[in-house]
């Protein structure tokens, strides 16, 4: 959990194994002495490239600045105009991505949609049916259509704003899901059709189709069933990310969502989370590739998240070509969890604050990743909503900030040549140059 | 489409002249069972997605074979497929019925939540896939991994069924008359007591099959996978 070995044993002369540092003997230990892999919350935790490594290239002699805070720089984002007859029209170009009731609290679910509405954009159901807290306090709700199809009903899609065919998530491309029984309660198990209190496994292939050739017919079919009106998301998790969008546009996707491996799960194996996919930096850049290459980028919006933290990783991957992002793990972070307040609690649970990731325990003493009712109680909505909603506008301003720097009047004029990268790997994943350089590696020569 | 005359009046969609999308918008209207609750679909010619979203007490007869997704999540209305059925027919039904006169293709009733889907010919592989409270009669065989993970209803079959059925079943119940090839994980063969054949009649009787409940076995969950240990974890 302390990566900083030299703090725990200063100046004595230990010296801590990179290959076995302890996180693994830690995890060495526990393997042995349960017989059973770890299963955890979060995503990714190793670090990887990331939006981290570009920079943003301010005005200069070239280019000319808009003034700070006050010349326009539009946020808006249609999303689905493709097909749909009514589209999603968002205030701002970062949404809340798919989390499940089940998987996080009723409570915490109508503080995401409060905050969203409130920031002029749009909220997620997730791998467990849509909840009337969540529709009732959404203005603009995407209704996750998953393997499982727990809770999937015709009313509810019919009630939906937009339609995400969920094909995988960052976390855990190739992988179901899983719900522990701890959290699996009688409203939980009600509306996933489960006895109470199993740990229930979500299915990693969808029933009735296979392949982007059925793909294809089932979006026909939703497009039928709700006549035609619903935007149609594909969500991916990054792995092959240059075909799968390729196939999704084929399929008939309005939006394309890629979730890189540093997007969160409430419950996988760690195994899982560290070492499938590719990092949302790598997938991005494949994403607008293919779109390009088809000829609908902007006219099939790209969705990014996997790792969105605030307006820097949004303007980044906004110039870098995405039409929106997505966040989860940050909303959450937003709403209370790990927060210090909560550390005591965290410690009696083995973990502290800002290291918490059990969210398949139940016992969030957040209140955000449990059924637990005392739990749940502590997380307000109205509160939760506000904070979602605060960080929302926080990260808009910081990005319209960036933009307006870049000279940009919208946060869709920022393009890759607005990037540099700081080092050789997010060069090539992100396809910019090197900074002070024009190397791109594996597009262009070494030269300067 | 044309309205016939008659002691029942009955809307004529064909599909050899019209869309499937002017079929199903004219299925979806408001109020359209007040104004014609029986419908004939002409001409379906292996279309998709015929007749779904339905969400009325209507009656639709389809006269000839459909493709994909044939009335999908259907709610209250009750559709005939005079010859077969492609891939996914009925799935996620909430209520009301299907009855194919033919064959089904795979993934027959997909995670339906209810209602009752009558298949008189056979079914192929994940016949009842997922499953969530829809009963399924079928009057002959099913394929492989029929009723996987199925959660809750009912799944009686008159013929055979093929490799790995009931994989990872919940809480679904599982009839089949003839032989059956092999069971998936946690699917075992339970006893047939008088609570189970009464159900079976009614089932069968409902399906209007002609079969003697006597003759069928039972299968269900071991209930082994239900909580994660290292042992069920392939």
């Amino acid at each position: 959990m302390n990566d900083d070995h030299q703090s725990a044993h200063p100046g004595n002369g230990l010296r801590e194994s990179a290959t076995f540092d302890r996180a693994t003997i830690h995890a060495i230990q526990r393997a042995a002495a349960t017989g059973v892999y770890d299963i955890r919350g979060w995503g990714a935790k190793r670090k990887l490239p990331h939006f981290d490594d570009l920079l943003l290239l301010g005005a200069s002699m070239s280019r000319y600045p808009l003034e700070g805070y006050r010349e326009r720089c539009d946020t808006d984002v249609v999303l689905g105009a493709r097909n749909a007859k009514h589209p999603l029209r968002l205030d701002i170009p970062v949404t809340i991505a798919g989390m499940s009731f089940g998987a996080l609290s009723a409570q915490a679910k109508e503080a995401l949609g409060r905050g969203a509405s409130e920031a002029g954009t749009s909220t997620t159901t997730g791998d467990g049916g849509m909840t009337r807290e969540e529709r009732g306090h959404s203005k603009h709700l995407v209704y996750q259509y998953l393997p499982s199809r727990y809770g999937m009903n015709p009313d509810d899609l019919r009630a939906a704003d937009a339609i995400e065919v969920v094909l995988g998530q960052g976390a855990k491309p190739g992988g179901g899901g899983m719900l522990l029984g701890q959290k699996i309660t009688e409203r939980v198990a009600g509306m996933r059709t489960l006895p109470v209190g199993i740990d229930q496994r979500s299915a990693c292939r969808h029933p009735d189709w296979t392949g982007p050739d059925d793909l294809a017919i089932k979006i026909r079919e939703l497009r039928e069933i709700t006549d035609w009106e619903k935007p149609v998301y594909v969500k991916v998790g990054a792995t092959r990310t240059y075909y799968d969008v390729k196939l999704a546009v084929h399929a008939g996707a309005d939006v394309v969502v890629v979730d890189g491996m540093q997007g969160g799960t409430a419950a996988t194996q760690d195994v899982f989370i560290e070492h499938v996919g590719i990092p949302t930096l790598a997938a991005l850049p494949q994403a607008v590739q293919a779109l390009q290459e088809l000829g609908v980028h902007r006219e099939v919006q790209l969705i990014v998240s996997g790792g969105i933290r605030g307006g820097a990783d949004m303007a980044k991957a906004l110039a870098l070509g995405a039409d929106a992002v997505a966040i989860g793990t940050a909303a959450l972070i937003a709403l209370g969890d790990n927060h210090p307040r909560y550390d005591a609690q965290y410690r009696e649970l083995g973990s502290a604050a800002g290291f918490y990731d059990d969210y398949q325990d139940g016992r969030d003493p957040a209140g955000i990743s449990t059924q637990d009712e005392e739990l749940a109680a502590r997380l307000d909505p109205v509160e939760g909503g506000r904070r979602i909603a605060n960080f929302l506008r926080v990260m808009t301003m910081e990005a319209q900030t960036l933009a307006r720097a870049c000279g940009k009047a919208h946060l869709h004029h920022l393009e890759p040549e607005d990037l540099v990268a700081l080092t050789i790997e997010s060069a090539a994943m992100a396809r910019v140059p090197l900074a002070g350089t024009n190397w791109i590696p594996g597009m262009t020569g070494s030269g300067l | 489409m044309e309205a016939l005359t008659g002691a029942v009046p009955t809307e004529v969609h064909d599909l050899a002249t019209a869309s499937v999308r002017d079929l199903n918008q004219a299925l979806h209207t408001p109020g359209v069972a007040k104004r014609a609750a029986h419908w004939r679909v002409l001409n379906p010619r292996g279309a998709h997605s015929v007749a779904c979203g339905l969400n009325e007490e209507l009656t639709v007869a389809v006269e000839g074979h459909v493709g994909y997704y044939c009335a999908g999540m259907n709610q209250l209305a009750a559709v005939t497929v005079h010859g077969n059925a492609g891939v996914g027919v009925a799935e996620n039904m909430m209520s009301g019925s299907v009855r194919v006169r033919g064959n089904a293709s795979q993934s027959a009733g997909a995670t339906a939540h209810g209602g009752l889907l009558v298949i008189e010919g056979d079914a192929a592989a994940r016949c009842g896939i997922s499953m969530k409270g829809v009963d399924i009669v079928v009057g002959g065989s099913v394929g492989h991994m029929s009723a996987f993970m199925g959660q809750a209803g009912r799944l009686v079959v008159c013929g055979d069924a093929g490799d790995a059925l009931g994989d990872s079943l919940y809480e679904a119940r599982i009839y089949v008359r003839g032989r059956v090839k092999s069971l998936g994980a946690d699917c075992v063969e339970k006893p047939v007591r008088d609570e189970h054949l009464a159900e079976l009649t009614g089932l069968l009787a409902a399906a209007g099959m002609d079969a003697d409940p006597a003759s069928f076995r039972r299968y269900g969950s071991a209930r082994r996978l239900y909580h994660f240990q290292a042992d069920n974890a392939y």
